[in-house]
């Protein structure tokens, strides 16, 4: 269900990422930092998600980096949903 | 101890005894420690992490001064923060300019607060402007710059770019004769006189090459504020422990027993704990920065720890030193007394501004509700 798994992951970055852009006009790859994401909003993202997909990140996973991006976020999501 | 650190610590005593001689009116004048940084480029103590001296001798080094001359420590401390960022990662023109350090004992200051930001250093208004001839220049406008007139060198944050968004950031090594400092303020502050810190507007031109390689919000997670923390925390201490020995020199003058020395003991153990707290934080980060990729340092949970260590030993040490205070009674409270505290206490009180401490519990109580160990 990965088409489901990108429209949650849209849904919270429009509700908590607080970008300029709205999420559907950004590339998968694109660095949500660099486009206004602040890390104070990517925290609220994060929040967000575990809600949204009912998981919890590990702390080895909340970086910047797992944040950065839609493709990211989404991989972090597939890792934790093969090992529940 | 390795012999490079036995050697540096060594050097590093003799100079905290000349700061100590002049301490009072570096304080007094609000003037530049200038015969302790002599001293200390003459124990080539200012290139020391470039020439191998261990971290934690260079922390033991910052604890060192701070009991000696808090403005002192807090210049040598900054300088060494700057080095250990030139140190983060195999930079060849960082390397270059370290072995220009190590030879002449040059001075970095530091430009990271600017005008326009909320004091949130992790966004810039200036950026990296590059020239049609091939160079880049910036201009900051900096509310305040430790020691701007006498650093030989600056380390300044600015975005990547004219384009860049307020936290893509960089920092920039350039050196005294490409920079222009026009100070923008005066310097009378409460405590830490010695820094003086006034404003400046900052420019500077520079090669595309002085752009440190790593961007900015992994140089300053992984090394500039652990390293900050770690290093102010040890100068913090440093003021703490000289405060807690003037209150323990004034009960052993009253004899024994009583409700001072009960105080004094109640100070021991909160010096313990501060003591331990920042131990166990220099241990933890220096297993984490050996590690291929750092990436425990990375992690939300590191940024947490590394503030909270921040909030708690700039919190302790103003309650210890204040403590003191209370055992030492009037002759600490006098400026003309051996037992004097007044100075101590002037000075911790900065820790909790310096980054402000408001600002770290904001952030720390968002990243609270999403680290799991905490």
């Amino acid at each position: 269900m990965p088409d489901d798994m990108d429209d949650k992951i849209l849904a919270v970055l429009a509700q908590h990422g607080r970008l300029p852009l709205g999420p559907r006009e950004l590339g998968e790859r694109d660095d949500l930092y660099a486009a206004g994401m602040t890390s104070h909003a990517s925290i609220s993202v994060m929040l967000g998600l575990e809600e949204a997909f009912d998981v919890e990140f590990p702390d080895r996973m909340l970086t910047r980096e797992v944040f950065s991006s839609i493709a990211s976020i989404r991989a972090a999501l597939t890792e934790l949903a093969a090992v529940a | 101890m390795t012999p490079a650190g036995a050697q540096f610590l060594s050097g590093v005593t003799a100079a905290a005894t000349v700061a100590a001689a002049h301490a009072d009116d570096v304080d007094r004048a609000a003037r530049f420690p200038v015969e302790a940084l002599d001293a200390l480029k003459d124990a080539h103590a200012l290139s020391a992490l470039a020439d191998g001296v261990p971290f934690a001798d260079v922390a033991q080094a910052c604890q060192v001064l701070g009991r000696a001359c808090s403005a002192a420590g807090m210049v040598f401390a900054m300088h060494q923060i700057e080095v250990a960022c030139l140190l983060s990662t195999d930079w060849s023109w960082g390397r270059s300019y370290l072995a220009d350090l190590s030879r002449e004992q040059r001075l970095i200051g530091s430009v990271t607060s600017e005008v326009g930001t909320g004091g949130d250093m992790s966004r810039s208004v200036s950026s990296v402007e590059p020239q049609p001839d091939g160079t880049c220049s910036l201009v900051k406008q900096a509310p305040t710059v430790s020691y701007g007139e006498y650093a030989d060198d600056f380390l300044t944050t600015t975005r990547r770019g004219p384009d860049a968004e307020p936290g893509d950031q960089v920092a920039v090594l350039h050196l005294r004769e490409q920079t222009t400092m026009d100070k923008t303020g005066t310097w009378d502050p409460l405590g830490m006189r010695g820094t003086c810190s006034p404003g400046f507007v900052v420019t500077a031109s520079f090669a595309p090459e002085q752009v440190h390689p790593q961007p900015y919000v992994t140089l300053g997670a992984e090394t500039m504020v652990p390293v900050s923390h770690l290093l102010w925390g040890h100068l913090w201490v440093g003021i703490a422990l000289e405060a807690f020995e003037r209150a323990k020199r004034s009960v052993r003058s009253s004899g024994p027993g009583g409700v001072k020395a009960q105080r004094l003991s109640e100070l021991h153990g909160r010096l313990s704990a501060t003591r331990a707290q920042l131990a166990e934080g220099l241990a933890r980060w220096q297993v984490e920065y050996a590690e291929p990729g750092r990436p425990a340092l990375q992690t939300m949970g590191a940024t947490l720890r590394h503030n909270v260590l921040k909030t708690s030993i700039s919190t302790s040490v103003a309650q210890i030193t204040q403590g003191a205070l209370e055992v030492t009674g009037i002759a600490g409270y006098r400026n003309d007394s051996p037992l004097s505290i007044g100075r101590l206490l002037r000075d911790a009180l900065s820790a909790a501004l310096m980054v402000s401490n408001d600002r770290l519990h904001e952030t720390n109580a968002s990243l609270l509700m999403v680290v799991k160990e905490t």
